[in-house]
């Protein structure tokens, strides 16, 4: 894919071997940069999968005996006994650098230590299945918070995989054979201007000898 | 301090409320989206928003728009009537970007 574009000059011969070397380390650092970043995503990857499985089954059970509360209280009483919570969640946020991935780490923090503070109301008047579901509700949260920050993780890791991956690909399948195919032009044609020059040197010195000399061969 | 957001149907997002996370009961798509954009656009301070399945359904466009930016993390889960596995779906989606195919098997 030799471009016309070039000019065939000892200098610019120099400048892309510089450039093709350059090239070179690029593509080998950047596809060290995706393997390494592939193997840590696959991890994630793992782990997501795990925490999804575990938190869409732990809501769905916390749903179920909200539904049993639900059923046997009756929705005012219900809503009522939610409406002003007593617990307060305080999340704090920290990022983790995984490759020149800027990933997020939370951290949470609850008002109310106390386990059995997440019941906002009075046990008097609701149903035991409301804290039932309570209960399963505030388990599966710390898997739910675990899962954000897995599931953010792997959705920047992919987009640098999906980055990297590109780049690697045009420096290996576009960048360096053009480099390469520049290269081999210029110095095909240096080396037939000096089979040129050589063969027009020859022929000057028959020509001078021939009007010194006489010379005949 | 940073805070949790739930968008989802009022029965999701009620008991979610006592564990002292932000609700915001909607009851369809375009609610969910106003709110969404609310959330997104006005704030920054929430990093989390969960949001059920069914209604992130119809809003994809506006989801995937935060799948590359580090906060907030967007986070689908299942409404009521159970999981339709979108979860997982965006999971799948997210191997396929990285890999180029689902080596997942599944």
């Amino acid at each position: 894919m030799a471009s016309t574009a070039i000019t065939p000059t000892r200098m610019v011969l120099n400048q892309l071997k510089g450039r093709l070397k350059t090239a070179r380390r690029g593509h080998k650092l950047l596809k060290d940069k995706r393997d390494e970043l592939m193997r840590q995503f696959m991890d994630v990857v793992k782990l997501n999968k795990q925490l999804r499985t575990r938190v869409e089954e732990g809501l769905t059970a916390a749903f179920g005996s909200l539904q049993v509360a639900s059923a046997i209280m009756s929705p005012e009483m219900l809503e009522q006994a939610l409406l002003y919570p007593r617990q307060s969640v305080e999340l704090g946020m920290k990022f983790k650098n995984i490759m020149s991935v800027n990933v997020p780490v939370y951290s949470f923090e609850t008002k109310n230590n106390d386990p059995s503070e997440i019941y906002p109301y009075g046990f008097a008047q609701t149903s035991g299945e409301l804290d039932d579901a309570l209960d399963k509700l505030a388990k599966v949260f710390e898997d739910m918070l675990e899962l954000a920050q897995v599931e953010k993780t792997m959705q920047l890791l992919a987009e640098e995989i999906e980055k990297t991956r590109r780049r690697v690909n045009a420096l290996e399948y576009v960048m360096i054979p053009e480099l390469e195919g520049n290269i081999k032009y210029i110095s095909m044609k240096l080396s037939e201007n000096d089979n040129a020059t050589k063969v027009r040197l020859l022929k000057v010195k028959e020509m001078v000898l021939q009007q010194a000399h006489n010379y005949e061969r | 301090m940073l805070k949790i957001a739930v968008i989802g149907g009022r029965e999701t997002v009620m008991g979610f409320k006592a564990l002292g996370l932000e609700t915001y009961p909607v009851l369809n798509a375009s609610e969910a989206s106003q709110i969404l954009r609310k959330l997104t656009r006005e704030s920054a301070d929430h990093a989390i928003i969960y949001i059920e399945e069914n209604l992130a359904v119809q809003l994809s466009g506006e989801i995937n728009k935060f799948k590359d930016s580090p906060t907030p993390a967007i986070i689908l889960i299942p409404g009521r009537e159970g999981s339709m596995g979108l979860g997982l779906s965006a999971l799948h989606a997210a191997v396929e970007r990285a890999v180029g195919t689902n080596i997942l098997g599944d």
